[in-house]
């Protein structure tokens, strides 16, 4: 395959999503704009500004009509997709990282991290069907996990909130109480801190990446560990393909040890593993540094990656990648 | 692809009435901007007609094959999506700036191992730490101790002990001769010395190694044909088919990089002079060994 390269941003990449129809893609760096391409052809169809810092993560609603979005510069925001005009701005007092709208789109979890002598949280916020009536206020916070919360995402019927983040411990929190309903296994879970989790399609289970080289299947409603994917690097990003029972691995080293090192030796590939087997199928390579963001078309047709290069690689399968057999 | 077709036909207008400074007022005495295609390939010829410094009117045939990258199918929402205004900073995105590029390079899913082959190698001198990477044993081959199948480089047990090879002694971490020779008081440069970083030239040679030059290939090769005719010996790294740079024909040679070294030698003794699409395969090492 060729990849198409898509070079808008002029910071590292930080996260990626498609939309629900798999036509758009949407890019967030530590740049300050969020953008969004064609997913076919990789045309630029425009950019979000307004943010004040690096943007750590977004989501898109189910109809493809907002986007939100959350930045370092302490503020989540709303957006129009179609004419990139700002909606609301939720105002925080630390940055905002994780951000996830729940189905229906009719709530929306933000995380926040730890600054100053603030702890990190989970605020979550109602989102009104008009923009005129929405509101700041928080409708739940969550408080307790030490350190970042890298990510945060609603579980089954909206129910449950799945946090994860520095500490390395995967919690899920009831979503109207705030109760803290179950912690993974210490002995199974991860050694070091998750930094991304991707939910499969029909949201029966999902996937967690960390820096201690491996990434975990975890069953949603027990919190049970499924499968694990050992590799040689820290994970930065994982996605999950919804069309084949495979899971991709992204990372590298860190960045402050990349310039130090040939680029052939950093290990800077997409890798794909059989989800079942939990056997390494191959390697996709290109980024000039770490995948910091991995997203898999809704179609299961191609994927995208980004990396701390700042280059958004956009991957159309060949025909041949449908009956890889092990 | 562009082809400058120069006619040389005068224009219609004496030089002589007018100013040289009025050559760049001609323009509207030149045929309109001809658009053909695109056809059923995506073929599309765009003509354009100029005039050059000495007011010879000549066009310039631009062709270009625009390529349906999916036949996707899209829901309604898609295509109106499809014509929606451009925003935020793509407005103002001049032609120039070419942010988005398909890659030259033909990137290939690698597979740790060859298909069909078995996932459990007998390693040589195989630990327990050895068992835990199963996954893409056979490419695994140690930089730093040289042992292969065994670990990753980065994962050496004996890297800290190579540049502290004096005070290890009894442990000898690599069979390298220049660590020795660190003692002897003779002077090694320090890129030779043991436990030296090895990332210059060092790396780039690796790369030429066990790597197969096959010349007299059918021009219609391309990289994965060439990955397909030469998996079944073992391990690929890399495969390279050289391009014309200008009309992307194959040149009729290529290198294909193997893992290991016995099937490389291997694919050579098979595939030298083998019949491949009407014309006899040259296989040979890239670089002439030097033992």
């Amino acid at each position: 395959m060729r990849p198409i390269l898509m070079k808008g941003h002029e910071r590292p990449l930080t996260f990626l999503k498609y939309n629900r129809d798999g036509d758009l893609l949407f890019s967030c760096a530590k740049d300050h704009n969020p953008t969004v391409w064609f997913a076919d052809n990789g045309e630029r169809l425009g950019t979000y500004r307004g943010h004040n810092g690096a943007v750590w993560c977004c989501d898109v609603s189910r109809d493809s009509a907002r986007l939100i979005t959350g930045s370092a510069d302490q503020t989540a925001k709303l957006w129009n997709v179609q004419t990139g005009q700002q909606l609301f701005t939720f105002n925080f007092d630390s940055p905002a990282r994780a951000v996830d709208f729940s189905v229906g789109d009719r709530l929306a979890v933000i995380t926040t991290d730890p600054f100053m002598e603030l702890s990190s949280a989970i605020h979550v916020k109602r989102i009104a069907n008009d923009p005129a009536d929405q509101v700041g206020e928080s409708a739940l916070i969550l408080k307790g996990p030490q350190g970042r919360i890298n990510r945060a995402v609603w579980g089954p019927l909206n129910r449950t909130i799945i946090s994860a983040g520095e500490d390395a411990v995967i919690r899920i929190w009831d979503s109207e109480t705030g109760k803290l309903l179950k912690e993974n296994d210490k002995e199974v879970g991860h050694k070091k801190t998750i930094t991304s989790l991707a939910k499969s399609v029909d949201g029966s289970h999902f996937l967690t990446g960390s820096l201690d080289k491996s990434a975990k299947l975890w069953d949603i409603r027990t919190l049970t560990l499924i499968k694990t994917y050992v590799t040689e690097r820290p994970v930065n990003a994982v996605a999950m393909s919804p069309l084949l029972d495979h899971v991709v691995l992204g990372g590298g080293q860190d960045a402050s040890a990349v310039t130090t090192t040939d680029h052939r030796a950093g290990k800077f590939e997409a890798k794909f593993y059989d989800k079942v087997l939990q056997e390494e199928i191959g390697g996709v390579k290109g980024h000039f540094g770490p995948i910091n963001a991995l997203a898999f078309n809704p179609d299961g047709k191609s994927f995208s990656s980004g990396g701390e290069d700042g280059y958004v690689r956009l991957h159309h399968f060949d025909s041949d990648y449908f009956n890889i057999k092990i | 692809m562009t082809l400058m077709t120069a006619q040389n036909q005068p224009a219609k207008l004496r030089w002589g009435e007018f100013e040289e400074d009025d050559v760049d007022d001609l323009d509207f005495l030149l045929p309109p901007k001809q658009l053909i295609g695109p056809d059923e390939n995506g073929i599309k010829k765009v003509i354009e007609y100029k005039f050059n410094e000495d007011g010879n009117k000549f066009n310039v045939t631009t062709t270009s094959r625009t390529r349906k990258l999916a036949n996707a199918r899209l829901s309604k929402r898609a295509v109106e999506r499809r014509s929606w205004p451009k925003f935020g900073d793509a407005v103002h995105e001049d032609v120039g700036a070419r942010l988005t590029m398909v890659s030259t390079e033909e990137i290939l899913l690698e597979r740790p191992r060859t298909p069909g082959s078995k996932a459990e190698e007998p390693k040589a001198g195989g630990d327990s730490l050895a068992q835990l990477g199963k996954g893409g044993a056979a490419l695994k081959l140690c930089r730093t101790c040289g042992k292969k199948g065994d670990h990753w480089t980065s994962q050496c047990p004996y890297k800290d002990l190579a540049p502290q090879a004096e005070a290890f002694s009894d442990k000898p971490p690599t069979s390298d001769a220049a660590a020795g020779a660190a003692g002897t008081g003779k002077y090694v440069p320090p890129s030779v010395r043991a436990g030296a970083d090895r990332t210059g030239s060092d790396m780039r040679r690796r790369n030429d190694e066990n790597s197969v030059r096959v010349t007299n290939l059918p021009e219609d090769t391309r990289e994965p044909d060439l990955l397909e005719l030469f998996r079944p010996f073992g391990a690929v790294s890399r495969v390279y088919v050289a391009l014309d740079k200008n009309t992307s024909i194959s040149r009729g040679f290529g290198f294909v990089n193997f893992v290991n070294r016995e099937d490389a030698q291997r694919a050579i003794n098979k595939l030298n002079g083998y019949g491949y699409d009407n014309l006899i395969l040259r296989v040979e090492w890239a670089t002439p060994r030097t033992n």
